[in-house]
């Protein structure tokens, strides 16, 4: 039995290869992505490491608000005070304690004029404390006076400046000018630790510009003596600073800061599986295709074991046996071709991430383990249900003529209506937040049913829909042909269009809550934001692009200007509860500019201990104006203000208000946006330009008329929906290598029908098109589910966001009509290789065919 | 060796001194050696002969659906051998018919859409009144409206003969198209192909290896190791059957 199996197996590669091929993608989805995470973790490691080696104990303050990874701001250190630093050179087994600035966000101004961005690696901003083996100055010399930087080379190579230049910097403060005196390294000729830009100050002008108080630090970092462990040096350290200052030594550092790194990375490694989950499915649909059409067409070998004694396990056997056979094979090509793909993204990303030391690539156990579960399971269990219809064959059928009769789909409709009607229930839990703390899991689960109830149903809805779509080509002969012969299959019609549909379907489902979140979020401006002018930025890395706030006033003082509100925002714990605050640079311009309503107290002035709540937040905190909230900003002292006014939530989606002199507080203490509104009858474009002179100095940001604004803010959706497509193109890849594999399978099954079209003279074009026209039906069939299913599931999720504010349902048209076209070329495409085949097909060998 | 038989002036299909040898080396065969014959037009010629005498190689390199390997063969004024893939598509469309032993028809079209085909592949209109004598003489009239699945062997076979005749064209090739048939279906389509050719003057050529069959034919050819080796004019199954038992023991071979 097994070598039947494999001489069967090695007789049909051809067809296999196509299904392994769907494997081999997933598969190589799966082991790329921990290729991809455990590469970049591990070279991760390796900076951290690097940056923390001459470290031996580490002291800082405790931050005033504690930021994750993923929150948007980046950490402001509390400053350490020089007398700290005094202190711990006293301690006993210190050799050397320096006191280092070093905080994120010096942003240098390029040769280009613009702001040389980050993608991910902090922009730090620090004092010079000398070379050591780890910094070394590649050209010129230390910064000696207080105009005076000098900046790494990757800094230097990203924004074409070199020694000798004069350039602005963006810190804590506006523009400033600098020259740079030097350019440094470090060990091993590196350019950067990371992809980390850096500047380097003298030691006051940092303190001031990175930290905002003379005479601090933002950390010491301490060297032990001789024989002193770094362990014990912590322990000494952190005896005689106290409770109030965090010691660490500089592994505890480096593995704390890889931590937080690899934290971001397995979310992002689980988004990739979540991509690898769906083109599995896909692959998933095209191998329990495959399998039942080779069942189908060795209907008389297998019949003919039966025959001879071969028992019905036996028979499953074998069919599995080959499934497991093309798993594994799948598995190891996929993962081979993982292990490349990670590779590859991994040095895309490290040169994107500018200059990211890589770690070798290596092939961590999970990606092995899961190349192989995932390639085998999958096909194992897409090859059951064709390994049992295989044993349901009698033995009889070898002596019969056999043209299976086609089985009626009353059970698989059936199946597939409750199925449908479980994944519409899940959603239905999901979706209206009932499903306890499983939401998403729920809502998944939910969509992964729907999808399989509505392939189940695919084939009963095939007959009508594919006879209509081929009425379209009827008019010729190859296309009438093509036609019937995309109906006479209804299963394998269904499934190979089905695997279509799931990536069609999520992409317009995605599509749709999107645009309906974009249009919501830009009607709610244009219907809420009375401001002609708006003062913003596009936001690249962490950090929120901000201007200097002079501009507000100087911008104030144009003729024709009204109103001027500055946006200051940051997280803060109000109350004892992290919450993202605003601050406005004029309360009274935020309300007419957002048309806001008080629903309690005032909302048109805020004294320096007064702030603003909306309703949502009040009725969530209890809050009623004349409640006392104790706000910490992530700088300075810890503060009570009085809530003296409630607005209606709708208006301002801030929850909490502050007033203008708590933004210094700020990580940022720059505005972030600004919104003007001009005097009835001043034209936008007299005092554009006027606001635009006021930012050149702050070129992080630019002025724009309100629809730039709303498409600038809604424009942001558009890039996740761009790399949503890419991501789930890999379904789709899978779903069309399904049609050519259900095509190519189906032209060898019909060599003989072939040959006697071609005997009684249809030419080889004429066969072309024939192949065509039925690739075509099937792939736009598909997209037409893909696309209904997509909307209907796009649709859902609105109505459930509705509260959320999402209140515009939008249905591309115009990108479904382009799937249906798309899919349509797909068809001609897939259809390319079978047809050359089916026109190739020697006539005569196809009629004497037995 | 090589006898060159039914020299008339108007052939329907001429083969020349025809080889076809496949493979080489040892595996070698060689299916035809030197065959020279004509069919005249309007006539049922039968090719009879043993199993494996190369009764299908020639029927096949005939009509153009294999090349042979020295020689030539014309249908009508055409030479045949030489011509392209699109040439011999074209051949097959508009000027011969086919009626195999099996797999004759299309299991997704109905017996009228089958039987059409050829002529919707040309683009022709079928001729209406040709049409209706076609249907008529193969009694098909209430089966139209059926898939092949629905029909009878001898029923499939009936459509496959009218596909062939609503052509009209200037042969037929029919390779043992009662192979699979009872003997009464098998006779209501050797009867009905005799018919199209005494009433409506069709060429036909059909191979075959049974002698009943070949006794409606108006000659019968036969072949015994890829050469001709004999030949009837009015066949009778009686007369068939003695050359083919002559056939048998070669030092018998007639010529
Ligand atoms: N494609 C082929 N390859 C090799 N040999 C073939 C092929 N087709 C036919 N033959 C050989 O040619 C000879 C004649 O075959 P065929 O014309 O089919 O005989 P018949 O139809 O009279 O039974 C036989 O010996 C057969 O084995
Ligand atoms: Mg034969």
């Amino acid at each position: 039995m097994f070598r039947a199996t494999l001489k069967s197996l090695l007789a049909r590669k051809v067809r296999l290869i196509l299904s392994g091929l769907a494997v081999v993608l997933g598969v190589m989805f799966v082991s790329g992505a921990f290729v991809l995470t455990d590469t970049l973790g591990r070279s991760f490691d390796a900076i951290f490491a690097d940056a923390y080696e001459g470290v031996d104990v580490n002291v800082a303050a405790r931050p005033k608000i504690d930021v994750g990874e993923t929150e948007g701001m980046p950490v402001v250190p509390e400053p350490v005070p020089a007398a700290v630093l005094e202190k711990i050179r006293a301690v006993p087994g210190v050799a050397e304690a320096t006191g280092l600035v070093a905080v994120d966000g010096a942003r240098l101004i390029g040769a280009n004029g613009k702001v040389v961005a980050s993608f991910g690696p902090p922009q730090l901003g620090e004092n010079w404390t000398g070379e050591s083996e780890l910094v070394q100055l590649r050209e010129g010399r230390a910064p000696q006076a207080d105009d005076e930087i000098v900046v790494n080379r990757a800094l230097a190579t990203a924004g074409k400046v070199k020694v000798g230049d004069r350039v602005g910097v963006l810190t804590l403060q506006p523009k400033q000018e600098f020259t740079i005196v030097g350019v440094f390294g470090y060990s091993g000729g590196r350019d950067s630790i990371g992809g980390a830009n850096e500047i380097m100050f003298t030691t006051p002008v940092a303190q001031r510009l990175m930290l905002g108080t003379p005479g601090t630090f933002s950390n010491i970092s301490v060297t032990a003596a001789g024989g002193v462990s770094d362990a014990a040096l912590r322990d000494s350290v952190a005896a005689a600073v106290g409770a109030d200052f965090e010691v660490r030594t500089g592994t505890q550092l480096s593995e704390e800061a890889a931590a937080g790194m690899k934290e971001a990375l397995s979310f992002f490694n689980r988004i990739l599986l979540g991509f690898a989950a769906v083109a599995l499915l896909v692959g998933t649909f095209l191998i329990l295709n495959t399998f039942s059409i080779i069942v189908a067409q060795r209907t008389r070998e297998l019949a003919l074991m039966r025959a001879v004694g071969a028992s019905r396990r036996q028979v499953i056997g074998s069919v599995v046996l080959e499934a497991v056979a093309v798993g594994l094979v799948a598995s190891v090509l996929g993962l081979g071709a993982g292990i490349g793909i990670g590779a590859l993204l991994a040095y895309l990303f490290s040169t994107f991430a500018g200059g990211l030391t890589l770690a070798g690539i290596g092939v961590p156990l999970s990606a092995v383990v899961g190349a192989f579960a995932v390639g085998l399971v999958i096909t194992v269990v897409a090859a059951l249900l064709p390994a049992l219809r295989a044993s349901r064959i009698p033995p009889i059928a070898a002596m019969q003529d056999v043209a299976t009769p086609d089985r009626p789909l009353t059970r698989v409709t059936v199946a597939g209506a409750v199925v449908t009607a479980v994944g519409g229930a899940l959603l239905a839990l999901g979706l209206t937040g009932n499903a306890g703390g499983n939401t998403l899991a729920t809502i998944l689960g939910g969509v992964l049913f729907a999808f399989i109830g509505v392939a189940l149903l695919t084939p009963l809805i095939s007959r009508p829909v594919v006879g209509l779509l081929g009425a379209v080509f009827a008019w010729s002969v190859p296309g009438k042909l093509g036609r019937l012969n995309s109906g006479r299959n209804p299963r394998r019609t269904a499934i190979t269009a089905a695997a279509l549909m799931v990536g069609i379907a999520l992409v317009t489902g995605v599509t749709v809550i999107l645009d309906s979140a974009k249009s919501s979020i830009g009607g709610l401006a244009q219907d809420n934001l009375k401001a002609e002018l708006v003062i913003a930025g596009a936001q690249s890395g962490p950090r929120p692009p901000s201007f200097d706030p002079a501009v507000l006033e100087k911008a104030a003082a144009i003729p024709g200007v009204r109103l001027v509100d500055g946006e200051y925002g940051d997280l803060a714990m109000v109350g004892g509860q992290r919450t993202w605050v605003a601050a406005s640079s004029d309360i009274a311009a935020l309300r007419q500019i957002f048309g806001a309503e008080p629903t309690a107290g005032d909302i048109d002035r805020l004294a320096p201990d007064e702030m603003l709540v909306s309703s949502d937040t009040a009725t969530a905190r209890g809050l009623s104006v004349g409640s006392k909230v104790p706000v910490q900003t992530s700088r300075g002292e810890a503060r009570t203000y009085t809530v003296t006014g409630i607005y209606a939530a709708s208006q301002l989606t801030n929850p909490v208000v502050l007033p203008a002199e708590a933004a210094r507080g700020f990580t940022i203490p720059q505005p972030i946006q600004g919104f003007i509104q001009l005097a009835p009858g001043t034209r936008v474009a007299d005092v554009q330009p006027r606001i635009e002179a006021l930012l050149a100095d702050s070129p992080e940001v630019s002025v724009a008329d309100r629809e730039a604004f709303i498409e600038q803010q809604t424009g942001q959706l558009d890039g996740l929906l761009t790399m949503i497509q890419i991501l789930l193109a890999l379904a789709i890849v899978i779903a069309v290598l399904g049609i050519v594999n259900t095509l190519a399978l189906s032209v060898l099954e019909r060599t003989r029908e072939l040959g006697l079209l071609r005997a009684i003279g249809l030419r080889r074009a004429q066969t072309m098109r024939m192949i065509t026209v039925e690739a075509v039906v099937i792939s736009v069939f598909g997209a037409l589910l893909g696309v209904v299913v997509g909307a209907g599931l796009g649709a859902a999720v609105v109505e459930a966001l509705r509260d959320e504010g999402i209140t515009d349902l939008v249905l591309p048209w115009t990108q479904m009509g382009i799937f249906l076209g798309l899919a349509a070329i797909v068809g001609v495409v897939a259809a390319a290789l079978p047809a050359v085949r089916a026109a190739r097909i020697n006539v005569l060998g196809a009629i004497a065919h037995d | 060796m090589t006898a060159t038989v039914g020299q008339h002036a108007q052939a329907a299909a001429r083969a020349s001194d025809v080889w076809k040898v496949y493979g080489s080396g040892e595996a070698q065969v060689v299916a035809l050696r030197g065959v020279s014959a004509e069919f005249e037009r309007g006539r049922f010629t039968a090719i009879m002969g043993p199993s494996g005498s190369g009764k299908s190689t020639l029927m096949h390199c005939l009509a153009g659906l294999d090349s042979v390997t020295r020689g030539t063969v014309s249908i009508g004024e055409t030479k045949v051998t030489g011509l392209n893939d699109s040439g011999l598509t074209k051949l097959r469309r508009d000027r011969v018919g086919f009626i195999f032993q099996q797999f004759n028809l299309l299991p997704t079209l109905t017996a009228k859409e089958n039987i059409l085909l050829p002529l919707s592949i040309a683009g022709r209109r079928p001729d209406q009144a040709w049409y209706d004598t076609v249907i008529a003489t193969v009694g098909l009239r209430d089966r139209l409206d059926h898939r092949p699945a629905q029909l009878s062997g001898g029923q499939q076979q009936r459509v496959a003969c009218a596909r062939a005749l609503v052509a009209r064209p200037e042969v037929i090739f029919a390779d043992e198209p009662t192979g699979n048939l009872d003997s009464r279906a098998g006779a209501e389509v050797l009867g009905f192909l005799r018919n199209s050719v005494r009433e409506h003057g069709q060429t036909i050529v059909m191979v075959t290896h049974d002698p009943t069959a070949a006794a409606y034919a108006d000659r019968v050819v036969f072949l015994a190791d890829g050469q001709i080796v004999s030949e009837l004019i009015e066949p009778t199954a009686e007369t068939v059957l003695d050359t083919m038992k002559k056939l048998d023991t070669p030092a018998e071979v007639t010529r």
